[in-house]
């Protein structure tokens, strides 16, 4: 009976990838299938300012998860003042997927449920993070373009937005960043790449601000143990401060390599 | 399109420039602006290419699967366009916003590549009136900086040199037809894309015209002819856009120098793509890195 389900309800690459009988999640050796230990990420390599038309941007890959993110604003509100809060801003959020970012060919980039939801997680992080009272009656646009894709697409939406509106000069309480973890074989693991979130594993989300050790996001999918949620809860909000370092270092390179050009320019 | 504000006084300037054979950046009215090819940016596409002209960025990747030909060319394999304008671009596209300006760009590019002699599509014929392969063609506008039609082009272009095509082997026995697909990375067919199109668009500006026009130029602009022209100076698709009228020798003049201007673009890419491919795997990789 089990199996019969899983063989009608998994998509063609996915059963793929259970055909893989041979791929261990985690070896004896206590290795993952990419060859990284359980609490490794993946190589994050980013960039600020990646276009000039917008008013903030970033692009960023952790492993082979690609992921360009804009911000405009704050500007006036689209579409009438019907929509504009008195009180704070509107932060308004666009996730779309490129079309050819998947093993297989996603028909559309935008509009249906997955990437719709995500457009609401990401508007609930970031309301969290901007301080929203300071612009009024305005809004900000956050779009989040993911160009591959290969596990862990929430984490690096987040990070690369986050990394977009600090180009755009846009004040927030802390850097909000993103990681997941999963738990395999009692062991946590951190980071988790496409292969090991379609396994079937339980799957942990989580945003924070890392100084604060605030969590603004937490999502978990499929089945752990209560017993075990502290240690991978532990592992994703340590894997959250290790992005921290990362995007705090390009945000630093980037501003002294842009203020260097500005002190030659006025020279 | 996307618009810029300009007053009249700017439209005067630049006008006046073109009438001189001087533009607001410095190019003459038959130059295009620099313009960066990258292949192969995405891992997960059969074949892939990013090209940045100017402002404009454009992300194409091409995915080949396995499906059913046509019923009008049962020989044939299918090339499927599809647009998508990123709101990254501008807040314009946000939801259904660049629909419009996607389907122009794709119907061109469609038009453009429905010349029989332009890219071999009986290779991708698998077995005839049953299996082909279709190539999804999907382009990813990122940045909006004028002349998009041309750039999306050149960046199909540049996708489809670079796309790998896995070898299928058809064994049939007793009825059944088995398809065997490879799984060397290195046992792959390549296309030949050397008489495949690229679009030029030419804007009347003034009494003269120019290609590659700026975002500024385009908003000077009244009417517009786009040319799909291939490396032998044949016309693949010709189309009139903008609000403007044009009279029949302009349209010529306007022909004869997309003509010339499209032969010296496409021999230009196709060295590019030659000197990439030789550099192989040697390159370095930036990507949007750089």
């Amino acid at each position: 009976m089990f199996s019969c389900y899983i063989v009608t309800f998994c998509s063609p690459r996915i059963r793929k990838t259970s055909s893989m009988a041979g791929m261990e999640l985690l070896s004896d050796q206590g290795f993952r299938i990419d060859g990284r230990k359980p609490k490794e990420l993946r190589r994050i390599q980013c960039r600020l300012g990646v276009f000039n038309q917008a008013d903030g941007s970033a692009y960023i890959e952790q492993g082979n998860t690609k992921v360009l993110a804009a911000v405009y604003g704050p500007h006036e509100t689209a579409g009438g003042r019907g929509k504009a809060l008195h009180d704070r801003v509107l932060v308004n959020c666009q996730y779309s997927m490129a079309t050819f970012s998947t093993g297989e060919r996603k028909r559309r980039p935008r509009g249906d449920r997955k990437s719709k939801e995500m457009t609401m997680h990401l508007q609930q992080t970031f309301n969290a993070a901007i301080m929203t009272s300071l612009y009024p009656r305005s809004q900000i646009d956050i779009y989040v373009e993911v160009l591959q894709s290969d596990g862990g697409n929430y984490c690096a939406s987040v990070n690369a937005a986050t990394l977009a509106l600090i180009d755009a000069g846009i004040p927030m309480k802390d850097y909000v960043c993103a990681c997941s973890a999963s738990f395999v074989k009692d062991c946590p693991m951190v980071d988790i790449n496409f292969l090991e979130e379609s396994s079937g594993g339980p799957e942990l989300i989580v945003a924070t601000l890392p100084k604060s050790s605030q969590i603004v996001f937490l999502e978990m999918n499929s089945r752990l143990h209560e017993d075990n949620l502290s240690k991978v809860l532990d592992v994703a909000v340590k894997g959250t401060k290790d992005v921290y370092q990362v995007l705090d270092n390009a945000v630093r390179d980037h501003i002294s390599e842009v203020s260097a050009f500005h002190k030659l320019d006025q020279s | 399109m996307v618009d810029v504000l300009l007053s009249d006084a700017e439209k005067t300037f630049i006008i006046h420039g073109i009438q001189d054979n001087l533009r607001d950046d410095g190019r003459g009215c038959e130059d295009y602006r620099h313009m960066e090819i990258e292949t192969d940016v995405v891992s997960s596409t059969s074949g892939s290419a990013k090209v940045r002209l100017a402002n404009t960025e454009i992300l194409v990747g091409v995915k080949a699967e396995l499906g059913e030909p046509s019923s009008g060319k049962p020989d044939k394999g299918r090339l499927e366009f599809f647009v998508d304008c990123s709101a990254n671009a501008t807040p314009e596209f946000e939801g259904r916003g660049g629909e419009d300006l996607a389907l122009e760009i794709s119907n061109m590019l469609t038009r453009a590549y429905d010349c029989p002699k332009c890219l071999d599509l009986g290779k991708l014929c698998v077995i005839k009136g049953q299996q082909c392969w279709v190539l999804y063609v999907d382009i990813l506008l990122l940045e909006c900086g004028g002349n998009l039609f041309d750039a999306a082009s050149v960046a199909v272009k540049a996708a489809l040199y670079n796309t790998c095509i896995p070898t299928v082997t058809v064994s049939q026995d007793e009825g059944h037809v088995d398809i065997e697909l490879s799984d060397d990375p290195f046992d792959v067919q390549h296309l030949d894309v050397t008489s495949a199109p690229c679009i030029v668009t030419l804007s009347k500006i003034g009494h003269s015209h120019v290609v590659d026009a700026s975002q500024k130029e385009e908003a000077c602009c009244l009417a517009r002819l786009m040319m799909g022209v291939t490396e032998k100076g044949t016309v693949t698709a010709l189309k009139k856009e903008g609000s403007g009228s044009l009279d029949p020798s302009s349209v010529e003049e306007m022909m004869e120098t997309g003509k010339r201007v499209g032969q010296a673009l496409n021999k230009s890419l196709m060295e590019v793509l030659c000197l990439e491919e030789q550099k192989g795997k040697k390159k370095e990789k930036t990507g949007f890195l750089r």
